[in-house]
């Protein structure tokens, strides 16, 4: 008796000629007969121990698709057939290459804090991470032609919505018209700590600003604005409470800190 | 395609079943399911209208599942004989017993058993499912059966076991 037919006998998946075979070959193994009979137990006990999990009332989260995706199924178009990682991987050997990360050669972004250094005394490295990894998002999506952001700003109440959800905090986009930008809308990103959610905005010129959300900053410690330059985005960031920001953009310092203070006002609570 | 969405809500409650059986504890299921739905949908395009979205749905989270094993390999020491970390008395079937020896089985010998006794799915849906051949499933599926059953019975397992800390 071959130890599949065995197994199939188990989840009562044999013929019918093929079980009554297997139940006279049980019928004189009693050893046997009791370890396939325990295997029957295990699947009673599975479904003892987890159906319960069917009946569980299913989160909103889970319940509500993307807007865009209810209209993509079926079409095979080479955009949205590859997926987001690749295109990222691909996106950072570029970065990698023009210079925008420092790689095996050491990361060199320069924290210049502005300060003054007064009572600063978060850990320079987990303080370090956040530009960095805000600089190779930007580095990453402020290219994209067709997918520069994942939920546009046509959505805005689904943007805020959704990345407020995956962050544990209400998010509210800053408004940066005054300033020149315009909201193009947002995505959700991976990060040390937890999920981050990216802002891109961009002017009249094209030339696109990204605000990087992280939840999850170990210090928790509020700092001031910190300034980081690498190759031509410039990174200003600061750490309010469990949050952290970073505003990056290939813009002059003196115009990036003008958008940073906007910014910061409008993040203040009311 | 409301049709879609429809039928992708329907295999919720089974995904959140299995992902709850397969990873130990709810947070992590709720993670996992949430991950799978949000890459369900980016690559809704890639699926056939005529296949199987329950098994394709599947497919996605033992992508994810193995993708987070290898990440971030939980620390675990190989058991030697006879070095259970648990022995309940002979003949109980204790539900919560039951659970922990189901953690203790690799990942692989899990994922089969739970499509197969959990998710009844067949042997050749599991197969397709996890990309590996059907004699694979059969084999996994024997000795996840026969480890849990020692496991259970405070036996030494017939294989190596990952005991997780």
């Amino acid at each position: 008796m071959n130890e599949a037919e065995l197994q199939a006998w188990v989840d009562g998946r044999l013929p019918p000629d093929r079980q009554a075979a297997v139940d006279r070959y049980l019928a004189e193994h009693p050893a046997e007969a009791a370890r396939l009979q325990a295997y029957r137990e295990q699947n009673a006990a599975l479904h003892g121990l987890f159906d319960d999990v069917l009946d569980a009332p299913i989160p909103d989260a889970l319940r509500a698709p993307p807007p865009d995706a209810l209209s993509s199924v079926g079409r095979h178009g080479p955009a949205r057939a590859v997926p987001a990682w690749h295109r990222m991987a691909a996106m950072l050997a570029v970065a990698i290459g023009a210079g925008v990360i420092g790689g095996a050669a050491g990361w060199t972004l320069r924290g210049t804090g502005t300060d003054g250094g007064a009572g600063l005394v978060a850990s320079g490295a987990a303080l370090a991470a956040l530009p960095r990894q805000a600089a190779i998002a930007h580095a990453v999506y402020t290219p994209e032609v067709k997918h520069p952001v994942e939920v546009g700003a046509d959505q805005q109440q689904h943007l805020v919505a959704w990345l407020s959800k995956r962050l544990g905090k209400q998010l509210r986009p800053p408004q940066l018209v005054k300033q020149g930008y315009e909201l193009v809308g947002g995505r959700l990103l991976p990060g040390d700590s937890g999920p981050v959610a990216q802002f891109m905005y961009a002017d009249a010129s094209g030339q696109r600003l990204t605000l990087y959300v992280s939840s999850g900053q170990k210090q928790n410690r509020d700092t001031g604005f910190r300034f980081a330059q690498e190759g031509n985005v410039g990174v200003f960031y600061w750490i309010d409470g469990s949050f952290g920001y970073a505003l990056s953009a290939a813009v002059g310092k003196k115009e990036l800190s003008q958008i940073a203070n906007a910014v910061y006002e409008q993040l203040l609570p009311n | 395609m409301q049709d879609v969405h429809d039928r992708l809500l329907a295999c919720l409650p089974r995904l959140r079943r299995y992902a709850r059986a397969l990873t130990g504890d709810s947070a992590s299921a709720d993670d996992l399911v949430q991950d799978t739905v949000e890459r369900g949908w980016a690559r809704i395009a890639q699926w056939r209208p005529d296949g199987d979205l329950r098994a394709w749905l599947f497919g996605i989270m033992h992508n994810l599942h193995v993708d987070q094993l290898r990440r971030a390999p939980p620390p675990a020491v190989e058991l030697e004989d006879g070095d259970l970390p648990f022995a309940p008395p002979a003949g109980t079937l204790d539900l919560r017993d039951l659970e922990r020896a189901l953690q203790q089985l690799p990942a692989a010998q899990r994922e089969v058993l739970l499509l197969v006794a959990l998710e009844e799915m067949r042997y050749e849906d599991v197969a397709a499912t996890l990309d590996i051949p059907l004699g694979t499933v059969m084999s996994r599926l024997s000795r996840a059966r026969e480890n849990l059953r020692r496991l259970m019975a405070g036996q030494p397992p017939a294989a190596n076991l990952k005991v997780v800390k």
